[in-house]
Order: structure tokens, then C-alpha cells, then sequence
């Protein structure tokens, strides 16, 4: 499935918890980390139990557990470990964690997706290794709070200090075919801030964005759907390749543009993200 | 199923009186499970707060403690993992 917005909710709200199904988010990342206090992380965690347990569990539950270097990441995993979900956010991620989960997935036979949260400037410049650690990986999660601090970089709205480690994230994913997930955008307020802010990070190759508010999906969501315009331009591209195939010729073109392989990759991907890709363009790049 | 028996070691506490939440504290008892309620909707629900909370006591293998709880309209799970945590915490020496 592909993600435009994954919610965080914090795993010791009640309130949050119960509501999460109704958000809009496309996922949900139930957070046994930062949004949960010291005091309270053994509370969370029969909290979050008891309410997987209880509810059918929508799609797209991820629960992020506590990073490798705290005391917490073991006795997450044995908590959440024949729990119903889709799978796991890894903070802190880097080899080492990303390795020590996959381990504990492969010994207790764990069908879970997982999530690396890049946020350490060595997780940032081994996120190509990282993604080989697992198959188990279906996207990269950049989270710039953090990076920023271990960078010693200002935190900014307009974002330019995170530009490059917005590429390297994409660069990495895109490269082994799993979606980029942005940073949150923090100021809960800020709606125009946010749209700027998907927008550029839309623009670079992120595929979907992380939030910290529910007011923040509506508009991610639309900012990760393709528009009518860009489903019907799609659509005639992918008319346009069954018909040059047939015809037997290589390449055609379309509104006076000459379409080619990487116009044909786009527009199927596109489809894929508007829910209009049908099985049989599988063989249009053949 | 109900776990061996436990006992009620220390005074804990766990849960808020936020919204949608249950602020639980548990002591020693005097021989029984003893239940103490104050409820934003005590007059509907309060009976089955109440057995929410003693159910899950049992549960958890107490059946010696006392329990003041403040609800502020949790719904069932958070009750439970209230109780679970709260129970969690006041059997540690």
C-alpha cells in the first residue's frame, strides 16, 4: 500500500487512540517514544495492547517503538510482538538497530513491515545500507528534528537545511523501489506553512509526509493525489503505448511531446497512486 | 484467564484524569476488593465501571486491594489497561 500520510498518535492518549480510525490518515504510527514520558512508557504499553486487542485494527498501524541505545527496546517488542499490525517504526535508525530488529523479527517469525527513521547524521549517510538490511523495509522516514540537532544545523520552516538529507532520503528509497516519507511539519497552526512545505518536499520525490496534528492530513492527502488533469494525462500516455506496441513501433509521441520510457514509468506510477492501475499495463514496459 | 495470586505490595497509581481517560490508585485492601468511584457518568455506567475494574483485578490475580478511581468516561480497554498498570506497579517491592 502506498502511504500519503501517516499520522503520529501517542500511544498513552485514550482519546487519541480510540478516534485514530476516523483521522483520515492513511497510517497510523502509534508512538511508544518521544510522545510518551519516562514515567509512563510501561502504562503506554498495556494501554496500546489493550486497545489493539480490543478493536479490529484498521490498515496501516505502525506502532514506533523506543531506539536500540534506551531500555525500552526489547520489552516494546516482546509487548507489541503478536499484536495485529501492519508493522514497526524503527527510530534512531542505523545498521546496527536495523539489524538487532531484524534478528528478533526473523526469531520469533514476524510477518511486520518496517519503517527506519532517519534522524542521526550517520543514519542519514548509511541509508543506502540500511535498506539492505531488510526485505522487511517498505519506506524511509526522514525526521529532521533530530537530524538537525546532530547536524548543529538551525531548524528553519523554510526547510533549505534539510534539502540535501531531503535527497539523500529520497535517493536511497527510490533506488531500491520503497516510498519516502517527509518529516512532520511542526507548527500545528501553520496550515499555508504546511502547504509550502509538503509541496517542496513533494517536488524533490517524497511520496507521502508524516504529521504530528490531524489537522494536517486533509491536506497532505491532497497534496500527495494526483490531480483529474494528471490522471487523464496518464491515462492517454498508457493509451498511447498499447497503441504504438500494437502498431509495433518504439516510440510516439503525445501533444507534441516525444514519450519515452521514464514518461511511461511516471505515468504508471501515477496510476498506481490514483488506485486506476489495471494488471495489464504490467506488460506496457516489457 | 486469571493469573496466580498476587498481592498489593505498595500504593500505585496509573492513568490521568484527562478526557477519555481513568486515574486508578490502588492500596492494600482489608480482605476483599474494595471500590471507590467518582464518574462524569456515574449515575449511567457506574456499576459496570466498577465491575470493569474488580473483573480485571481478578484478572490480574488480586483479590485483596482497595481502589479509588476518577473517571473522566474511559471506555472499557482504557479501564483494563489502567487497572493492569496500576496492579503492574503495586506488586513491585
Amino acid at each position: 500500500m502506498n502511504y500519503r500520510s501517516l499520522l503520529f498518535i501517542p500511544g498513552n492518549n485514550p482519546g487519541m487512540l480510540q478516534s485514530s480510525d476516523i483521522l483520515g490518515a492513511d497510517g497510523i504510527i502509534i508512538d511508544l517514544e518521544d510522545a510518551v514520558a519516562l514515567t509512563e512508557k510501561d502504562a503506554a504499553r498495556i494501554l496500546v495492547r489493550e486497545y489493539l486487542t480490543t478493536f479490529e485494527p484498521r490498515k496501516g498501524v505502525f506502532i514506533r517503538i523506543n531506539p536500540l541505545d534506551s531500555p525500552y527496546f526489547y520489552d516494546d517488542l516482546d509487548v507489541i510482538k503478536d499484536l495485529k499490525i501492519t508493522g514497526i517504526v524503527l527510530p534512531k535508525a542505523g545498521v546496527e538497530p536495523m539489524t538487532k530488529l531484524e534478528e528478533y523479527l526473523d526469531e520469533h517469525d514476524l510477518d511486520l513491515e518496517v519503517i527506519p527513521l532517519v534522524e542521526t547524521a550517520m543514519g542519514l549517510e548509511t541509508a543506502l545500507e540500511i535498506v539492505q538490511v531488510s526485505d522487511r523495509i517498505i519506506g524511509l522516514f526522514l525526521g529532521a528534528e533530530d537530524l538537525t540537532l546532530d547536524l548543529g544545523a538551525k531548524r528553519t520552516k523554510e526547510s533549505k537545511e534539510i534539502e540535501y538529507a531531503r535527497s539523500r532520503i529520497i535517493a536511497a528509497a527510490k533506488a531500491f523501489g520503497i516510498q519516502a516519507f517527509d518529516t512532520p511539519f511542526t507548527d500545528t497552526d501553520d496550515i499555508e506553512g504546511l502547504r509550502i512545505d509538503t509541496k517542496n518536499a513533494k517536488d524533490l520525490g517524497m511520496t507521502g509526509k508524516t504529521a504530528i496534528s490531524p489537522r494536517h492530513v486533509d491536506e497532505i492527502n491532497k497534496a500527495f493525489s494526483p490531480t483529474e488533469e494528471e490522471i487523464d494525462y496518464a491515462l492517454r500516455v498508457v493509451e498511447g503505448v498499447k497503441a504504438a506496441n500494437e502498431k509495433g513501433l518504439g516510440a510516439f509521441s503525445l501533444d507534441g511531446k516525444m514519450i519515452d520510457a521514464p514518461i511511461i514509468k511516471r505515468a504508471l506510477n501515477l496510476l498506481k497512486t490514483s488506485g486506476d492501475y489495471k494488471e495489464e499495463y504490467d506488460e506496457l514496459l516489457k | 484467564m486469571a493469573k496466580g495470586k498476587l498481592e498489593i505490595k505498595k500504593m500505585a497509581t496509573a492513568g490521568s484524569v484527562e478526557s477519555n481517560d481513568i486515574l486508578i490508585m490502588i492500596s492494600q485492601g482489608e480482605g476483599d476488593i474494595e471500590i471507590e468511584l467518582e464518574s462524569v457518568v456515574e449515575k449511567q455506567f457506574g456499576e459496570d465501571i466498577k465491575n470493569v475494574i474488580r473483573e480485571t483485578l481478578i484478572e490480574e490475580g488480586i483479590t485483596d486491594a482497595k481502589v479509588i478511581a476518577k473517571d473522566k468516561g474511559a471506555l472499557d480497554f482504557t479501564i483494563k489497561a489502567r487497572v493492569r498498570a496500576c496492579v503492574q506497579r503495586g506488586v513491585e517491592a
